[in-house]
């Protein structure tokens, strides 16, 4: 196996939508989720004048997609990666410290506490080299399948 | 002048006028043949009705010089306004057409009271647009000291009000409001502190309960000017009666007529303003269909004037919309979206509000998908470019909401874009 292909391995799917800030439009994506059977992990909302993007990361993302974008939302993928946080202080500060070493920018991050301890999903331009600097600094990444 | 006289006048001119451009400007020319009229056809005012009419769209076809009947050398001045589209109306001047243009405003001017030992500031847009330098030479030929201020500054204008007891002030109303509302928080009161007196204000549709709230919140005298480039700027004004604008009749002939079947209307009936520009020689416009809704009003003013008058305007037979001050037709704002292929430019809505006193326009686009970002920032980009093209493309700064696509309301028939919450 190749080593790009194994870092493909920890390549999340986020579901990025368009939305207008209005009443009512987080009802409607929680909603068709719902109506889709896809259950939300974490989700965070970036706003800006008039309009924002909400960005989530689901158990099925195809599904996500396509019932979002039936029901009338402007929709895509962005490949982001999850970390598995250590609880302790200083835990952000080394993972963020790999990557701002490496000279690669972080696009933005949110968190989310999971099943098994906190992850921090994170998006930035280039994943491949973001991905091998984490796991040769031994952070733990969340698998794709893990959220299939 | 006896009315009688007067229309002999108006007459000669008419006749001389139809004759030049038959013979001078193949467009006109062109135009008359078309609709089978010669110059010896006109025989009397009456028959003016016969003529052709001349449209805004003309002069965007002809743009940017082509309707003009001198030679560039004779041109002494351009000014240029928008044009219904991406092209802008261009209209060019010999020393002639701005004497007259001057000539008029001064008369306009002295009916309002306004002359030597007066200070006026124009405070109208210095530049392309005509109400900053139409108001500058009209005021200096009635011998009053102008000052310059242009747009803009309004903490400056009043101090400028104050120190140099300015008289006078020329601008758009809701700019004077927005003065006074500044005025006011600078602990300023206008009616107490300055020594203004009277307003030239237009440019924009006010109305005349508007002039009233002026008049007694500034105590001061506020006139209606009208005016618009095509004519060569702002020329008219009511006189200290404030019973209508006075149109000079040895300057223009005017007619209201009905949109729809080119008629004329009888005096007091509202309908589309006409304006035949009877002593121009750069651009002359005979029968131009100026957009505005007004009435005509032939009988004598009670300040003995035989001029006839048009009342406050109160519409557009267009869906052209007047933004501080600066004309902007829907077509203008669809032109400009077509060209950015980060947004659908068929959909859009515009919806215009008035924040405190001044106008504010807002665009809402539709973004196309394959542009869509999960990043804030190229968003931005676009929404940033988007308002950047608008400004552009209609001098006027617009907001800009985007939208998701097929957000934006859908039309079966004629399309309403246009959303104008503003209360005059």
């Amino acid at each position: 196996m190749t080593e790009n292909s194994d870092s493909c391995k920890y390549v999340i799917r986020q579901i990025s939508v368009f939305s207008e800030n209005k009443p009512g439009r987080l009802s409607a994506i929680a909603k068709g989720l719902e109506e889709a059977d896809v259950n939300i992990y974490a989700f965070s909302i970036a706003e800006s004048k008039g309009f924002g993007v909400v960005r989530l990361i689901v158990d099925k993302s195809t599904a996500a997609l396509k019932k979002l974008a039936d029901i009338g939302f402007m929709v895509s993928y962005t490949d982001v990666i999850g970390i598995k946080m250590e609880d302790r202080p200083g835990g952000l500060y080394e993972t963020a410290s790999i990557l701002g070493d490496a000279g690669i920018n972080i696009e933005y991050a949110y968190a989310y506490s999971g099943r098994n301890g906190a992850v921090l999903i994170i998006r930035v331009d280039d994943v491949t080299s973001a991905v091998k600097k984490l796991l040769a600094a031994g952070k733990e990444l969340i698998k794709a399948e893990e959220c299939l | 002048m006896p009315v009688d006289e007067l229309r002999k006048l108006q007459y000669k001119l008419m006749k001389t006028l139809v004759y030049r451009l038959y013979s001078f400007s193949p467009f006109y020319h062109d135009r008359m043949k078309d609709a089978g009229v010669h110059p010896d056809d006109i025989r009397s005012l009456a028959d003016v009705k016969k003529l052709p009419f001349m449209y805004k769209k003309d002069l965007r076809d002809n743009y940017p010089n082509k309707m003009f009947t001198a030679s560039t050398d004779e041109l002494v001045r351009y000014h240029v306004s928008s044009g219904t589209t991406g092209k802008p109306t261009v209209v060019g001047y010999t020393q002639k057409d701005l004497d007259v243009w001057t000539e008029s405003l001064a008369r306009s001017l002295t009916s309002c009271g306004i002359g030597r030992g007066d200070v006026m500031q124009v405070s109208y847009g210095y530049g392309l647009f005509t109400g900053g330098l139409g108001l500058h030479y009209g005021a200096e030929k009635v011998g009053a000291t102008v000052v310059p201020a242009s747009v803009g500054s309004t903490e400056k204008q009043i101090t400028l009000i104050q120190d140099l007891n300015v008289t006078a002030i020329a601008c758009t109303p809701s700019y004077l409001n927005h003065i006074s509302d500044v005025a006011e928080k600078m602990g300023v009161s206008i009616k107490n502190d300055t020594s203004l007196r009277v307003a030239v204000l237009g440019a924009e549709p006010w109305t005349a309960g508007m002039r009233d709230r002026i008049q007694e919140r500034l105590g001061i005298r506020a006139h209606n000017i009208f005016g618009t480039s095509e004519i060569s700027g702002p020329m008219f004004t009511d006189c200290a009666e404030q019973k209508g604008i006075h149109i000079w009749g040895d300057i223009a002939y005017t007619e209201v007529i009905d949109s729809e079947t080119g008629e004329n209307l009888p005096d007091g009936e509202s309908g589309e303003l006409v304006v035949t520009v009877l002593q121009k020689e750069a651009m002359p416009m005979i029968r131009y269909r100026v957009g505005d809704i007004t009435s005509l009003d032939t009988s004598v003013c009670p300040c003995g004037c035989t001029h006839p008058r048009i009342s406050r305007l109160t519409g557009r037979v267009d869906d052209m919309l007047i933004i501080r001050g600066i004309n902007v037709f829907p077509s203008q704002v669809e032109h400009c979206l077509m060209q950015i292929p980060e947004i659908s430019g068929q959909n859009y809505m515009i919806i215009v509000t008035r924040d405190g006193s001044l106008d504010s326009m807002r665009v809402q686009v539709e973004l196309r998908k394959e542009f869509f970002s999960d990043k804030i920032d190229d968003l931005l980009e676009i929404r940033k470019k988007v308002a950047y093209e608008l400004k552009n493309a209609l001098n006027v700064s617009v907001d800009v909401e985007l939208t998701a696509p097929d957000s934006l309301p859908r039309f079966e028939g004629k399309a309403k874009r246009v959303i104008d919450r503003r209360v005059l």
